[in-house]
């Protein structure tokens, strides 16, 4: 028997499996969930891709980004404006939310990389403030105060007479389920494309980045243009989120749009409550944050506390997060990257 | 409009965000440490303050030196206990566990003291005002101004000019080495934090005094801090006061022509000399 290089495992190929059923399950699920569990879906799903594309940034590129909120707020903003200057449909109008990320992810990531290290998150928190100061000036979306998406654009979306056909459901429930369905898919596709991208050569080249610039560079890992790409994607993903999340929510203003604390707090802790550098730890990270936030949402600040606190003990005292200490016991890893070397005579001794 | 009077309101403005900026410049030279809570922790220090005054009724200035010793053990405290463990190659750690403690602060205070606006009285001070023929210059502002010249003195003293500053000096270079040494880094950086937060206490004194404050405001402090801090140029105090004069000096001219703009004003000047000088215009440190 030959040798083989592979990065399956038992672990892995069962959770594809279940991954398979699941996401089966969760595009059925408007067929018998009420409005409300949809809605709850939809955020869990919303903040598990904002929480992958930090992930992405600060777990495997190293760039520890607290302005990821310009890239929601743009992605709001673009939306809406398409919508209501030019009388896009707001599905459609959905693409001009990443494009315009993307737009603004350029000049900022020139800006923010003259900055070393710790430096960069604040850098790029300036940057976020300057987009958040500079929307608040543009008058034909509200200004300082938000906008509504209007009727005709929020009552017609693509899809949206059909899905109230289908399921006998009114016109806001319909553009939840639409938002749901298209949250799933963004999703998937983002789970999918970071698997995807970590297991490519680029993967190797951002680990090895990570793990150690100066070594990666010796090998020939062009460490700066790998910085780039982590950037402009995460900023294109975040900015759809943006579009998606404030498409669902039909009203927009600077303030909740640009909030540090909604789009860049919460992910932080999601991403470090689960475990940072793997594509686990959001997921277990993003429904921790669910229980915590349904449960003691209402106690307001206290609940801030004590997320900040959880955060700080976890940093301290499992830097690996949940993940982490569930994959360090057992080993088990449901997203593998490593590679490693079967077959042959390896294969009767285990590794 | 008054060009000159605007310039100089601008100028004298650098001089609180130099305090802001002077204790997050110590701790990151000494230990490459950024403080994404060093904004909430101003405030806090203001709200330390209004207590004093509240609970005694005597002086602001008085206040502030009681202020001083607690702030000084609560920095000396939280480097100790949390900081220490974080701090190493990987700068996500500290980033992320300050971030968190910024979070807490900024709710601890909102729970306490609630969301209203506060202000510290200064009594007579607050208008008082010198008239130099050109220009009329406020009273506290000028104070701001000074106490900014005297906190970069007296830390550059310490830093070249006493033992404690060359251990910071030498931890700040080799901690491995200075503690060949005798030195505890250790020890060093909580007594930096712990220095770090007296300055924050002066800065918080005059944050108090001149404005409305509320628990929130805090991360924006940070970000004009670092504005400063980087425009000046790493490892230069002076270059700080610089830093802090033009982004002040950016804003009243910004507000002055729109007062939407007087914050976006200061954020573009920053941008502008990280386009032209990106180590800042007086560097020192090269890291």
């Amino acid at each position: 028997m030959a040798y083989r290089v592979e990065t399956r495992t038992t672990a892995s190929s069962l959770a594809a499996v279940a991954g398979i059923v699941l996401i089966g399950v969760l595009i059925a699920f408007p067929a018998f969930a009420g409005r409300g569990l949809i809605q709850d879906l939809f955020f869990i799903l919303t903040m598990l891709v904002l929480a992958q594309f930090w992930n992405l940034l600060a777990g495997y590129g190293g760039l520890v980004s607290v302005g990821q909120q310009a890239f929601v707020g743009l992605g709001g903003y673009a939306m809406f404006g398409a919508a209501i200057l030019w009388g896009w449909d707001p599905v459609a109008a959905l693409v001009l939310s990443g494009v315009a990320a993307l737009l603004v992810a350029v000049p900022t990531a020139f800006f923010a990389f003259r900055l070393a290290g710790a430096y960069f998150a604040i850098g790029t928190w300036v940057v976020a403030e300057v987009v958040r100061l500079l929307v608040a000036q543009w008058k034909a979306v509200g200004g300082g105060t938000g906008t509504s998406l209007p009727r005709e654009a929020s009552g017609d979306m693509w899809g949206q007479a059909a899905i109230e056909a289908l399921f006998g459901v009114r016109s806001a429930a319909a553009r939840d389920i639409l938002a749901y369905w298209l949250a799933l898919a963004l999703c998937v596709a983002t789970i999918g494309g970071i698997y995807w991208l970590l297991r490519t050569k680029r993967g190797l080249a951002l680990a090895a980045v990570r793990d150690n610039a100066q070594a990666a560079r010796a090998v020939g890992v062009d460490a700066g243009a790998m910085k780039w790409v982590v950037f402009l994607t995460a900023a294109f993903g975040t900015g759809l989120a943006g579009g998606l999340i404030y498409l669902q929510k039909g009203r927009i203003s600077p303030d909740a749009a640009f909030s540090v604390t909604d789009w860049t707090a919460y992910v932080i802790f999601i991403v470090v409550i689960g475990g940072i550098g793997t594509i686990e730890g959001p997921i277990i990270g993003v429904l921790v944050f669910f229980l915590l936030q349904s449960f003691f949402a209402d106690y307001g600040s206290i609940y801030l506390m004590a997320l900040g606190a959880i955060g700080i003990v976890i940093m301290l005292f499992a830097p690996r997060g949940l993940w982490g200490l569930f994959s360090d016991k057992t080993g088990i890893q449901l997203f593998p990257i490593r590679r490693r070397l079967t077959g042959g005579r390896l294969a009767k001794s285990k590794e | 409009m008054n060009w000159i009077d605007t310039i100089a309101q601008g100028v004298l403005l650098g001089g609180l965000y130099a305090l802001f900026a002077a204790g997050l410049s110590l701790v990151f030279g000494i230990m490459r440490l950024v403080n994404l809570a060093h904004g909430d922790l101003i405030v806090m220090g203001a709200y330390l303050i209004l207590l004093v005054v509240s609970v005694t009724g005597i002086n602001p200035f008085l206040a502030a030196l009681i202020a001083m010793p607690l702030m000084f053990a609560l920095g000396w405290g939280l480097q100790r206990v949390v900081l220490n463990r974080v701090l190493g190659p990987d700068i996500l750690p500290p980033l992320l566990v300050t971030f968190g403690l910024s979070i807490v602060v900024q709710n601890v205070l909102l729970q306490g003291f609630s969301a209203d606006s506060q202000r510290v009285g200064a009594g007579a001070l607050e208008t008082a005002s010198v008239d130099l023929g050109v220009v009329t210059l406020g009273v506290m502002p000028l104070l701001t101004f000074a106490s900014a010249i005297a906190v970069i003195v007296c830390l550059n003293w310490v830093f070249y000019r006493t033992s404690l500053g060359r251990a910071f000096r030498a931890t700040s270079d080799d901690p491995v080495t200075a503690s060949l040494m005798g030195i505890k880094p250790q020890g060093i950086f909580a007594m930096a934090t712990g220095i770090a937060m007296i300055v924050v206490t002066i800065a918080a004194l005059y944050l108090g005094m001149r404005a409305n404050f509320d628990p929130t405001i805090g991360p924006a402090r940070l970000i004009y801090a670092f504005e400063a801090v980087i425009i000046g140029g790493l490892g230069s105090l002076w270059g700080t006061l610089a830093g802090g004069v033009i982004i002040g000096v950016a804003q009243t001219l910004g507000a002055a022509i729109n007062p939407e703009w007087q914050i976006l004003a200061g954020h573009i000047a920053f941008l502008v000399v990280l386009l032209i000088r990106p180590r800042g215009l007086f560097p020192r440190a090269f890291d």
